[in-house]
């Protein structure tokens, strides 16, 4: 792969570059945000989101935003919030062998909690099998749904978004 | 002949705003538009802007749109929708024609055009078979009156708006083949790339179209490789079957009335063409004549909201409604939110662009 303004999709090697890109360890260690934004824009609500401070932008307000490891807590307040729909939140140990994600999701339909769907990677690839546990359409989210899905560790970087239904 | 004390032409992000900080500063407006309902592009933008709080980042275009309009109302300014400004003369008097049969002569004390951009074409072989449009009709089409315009699209263009659109035709149930870009790298955001490429579409950067084939309307596209100097390479042509092809080649600024009302003119590549000369408070070389929006550079809705609001509020300066210090103030903290959005690897060239537009040079 040749990076994001070829591919279209950041790189695994690009993303671990940025501050807003945790490392697996932290992730083993309970819910936190991956945020994939590696590039200079003009753009800040995921730092208004967090309510606690774990996101700074500062200014100007092209900085890529800065993610405090100890502070973040997984809420995922800043999923919906951001414009560039590029933030997830990711479990590492969810259960015994799966690992959730929380990401956003902007295509009718929804599915339904508890349906088998496909996991994909950034480039739409199939990964895997997963399993939505929770859809939350709350008003807070703007029309932006968060959907939950476990699926196996392996995949637990790679997977970001679901074959839409 | 009636007589207003602003006059705002086009009533999209920049000249919603315009009428408003006027209104709001006692001005009596009139604000035209020539489609049935304001907002210009506004209501066409169903993702969530950029920006920061006070670009109002995070809402939907479409909600911003129906925020302005609900103050354009509260204001109580006088609104003329189906009405074109066909024409304008000495002393800021313009031509109207109102539902395609009516004409008037309105004159404003000041007048700011808010009149936006067009869509730039590419022509190629096939290029007139239905199913080849702009990338912002089929956005139209899409958003506004609810119709897809195909099945399976082609996107020529990866800019902002290529990818977005391409976006939202994936919302609205079409399949995107492809997206083609002529230069080596991607134009849009990342984001919006990432967003598109992992719903499964590819990307071919250093790709245009050559061909669009089919019985009397698009049912293939052929594209092909370009060389460093945009020729596509015999032998690298590979055919999409597609029923829509959409163009996403760029905007002009639509600066026609500003051309005859006279202004004096300065070419910008960055900008997107001919752009109206215009100083700090957005007003051109024409006496009592301001701009605002696209009609001065190509960008987004969130620089054109705020150049809308410093025309707005120098136009009633300049009527005698606000003294030059609160103008001073206002102005500043509009300008350091344009500078906001106009900075990074993406801004920066269009902050370079403005001012030297202002200083009056061309580019180099």
């Amino acid at each position: 792969m040749k990076g994001l303004k070829i591919d279209g999709a950041p790189s695994i090697d690009e993303l671990r570059g940025t501050p807003g890109y945790p490392g697996i360890e932290r992730a083993r260690k309970g819910s936190i945000a991956f945020i994939e934004c590696i590039e200079e824009i003009p753009c800040n609500p995921c730092e208004t989101a967090c309510l606690r401070g774990a996101i700074k932008v500062g200014r100007p307000i092209t900085n890529l935003p800065q993610l405090d490891e100890d502070k973040c807590t997984g809420c995922a307040l800043c999923v919906a919030a951001c414009p560039g729909l590029a933030i997830y939140v990711k479990t590492y140990d969810y259960r015994e062998g799966m690992s959730l994600i929380k990401f956003p999701y902007e295509y009718l339909p929804l599915p339904e909690e508890g349906r088998e769907v496909e996991l994909a990677d950034r480039y739409g690839n199939t990964l895997c099998k997963g399993k939505v546990i929770k859809v939350d359409v709350s008003a807070k989210n703007n029309r932006t749904a968060i959907v939950w899905a476990e699926y196996p560790q392996e995949y637990f970087e790679d997977v970001v978004t679901m074959i839409r239904l | 002949m009636r007589v207003w004390d602003i006059v705002v032409v086009g009533g999209g992000p920049a000249g919603l705003c315009a009428a408003i900080e006027a209104a709001k500063n006692g001005a009596r407006v009139l604000l035209i538009d020539e489609n049935s309902r304001p907002g210009g592009q506004l209501f066409k933008q169903i993702h969530k802007f950029f920006g920061s709080a006070e670009h109002k980042a995070g809402v939907r275009g479409l909600e911003i749109g129906l925020q302005l309009l609900k103050e354009t109302k509260e204001l109580g300014m006088d609104v003329w929708l189906n009405s074109k400004v066909c024409g304008i003369y000495d002393d800021n008097v313009l031509w109207v024609v109102k539902d395609e049969r009516k004409s008037f002569q309105v004159k404003g004390a000041a007048v700011i055009l808010c009149t936006g951009a067009v869509e730039n074409s590419i022509s190629f072989e096939g290029w007139t078979l239905p199913g080849v449009m702009g990338a912002g009709a089929a956005q139209t089409m899409i958003n506004v009156n609810r119709v897809l315009p195909g099945r399976k699209v082609l996107m020529v263009g990866s800019g902002n708006v290529g990818v977005i659109v391409s976006y939202q035709l994936l919302q609205a149930g079409a399949e995107v083949a492809a997206i083609v870009e002529a230069a080596p790298r991607l134009g849009a955001y990342g984001v919006h790339t990432a967003k598109v490429r992992r719903a499964g579409v590819p990307f071919y950067v250093s790709h245009t179209i050559v061909r669009a084939e089919g019985d009397g309307k698009v049912e293939r596209a052929i594209i092909a490789r370009v060389d460093e100097r945009f020729k596509p390479v015999d032998g690298s042509e590979i055919a999409i079957n597609v029923d829509t092809i959409c163009l996403a080649t760029g905007l002009t600024p639509l600066a026609e009335l500003a051309w005859i009302a006279g202004c004096k003119f300065v070419f910008n590549r960055v900008l997107g063409g001919h752009v109206p000369w215009h100083d700090r408070y957005m007003a051109t070389s024409k006496k009592g004549i301001y701009i605002a929006g696209d009609i001065t550079g190509i960008e987004e809705a969130s620089t054109a909201m705020e150049e809308g609001r410093l025309a707005g509020v120098s136009a009633a300066a300049a009527i005698g409604l606000i003294d030059t210090e609160r103008l001073e103030k206002i102005a500043g903290e509009i300008w350091e939110r344009l500078d906001a959005l106009r900075c990074g690897p993406f801004g920066e060239n269009r902050k370079i662009a403005k001012q030297q537009v202002m200083a009056g040079g061309d580019e180099q």
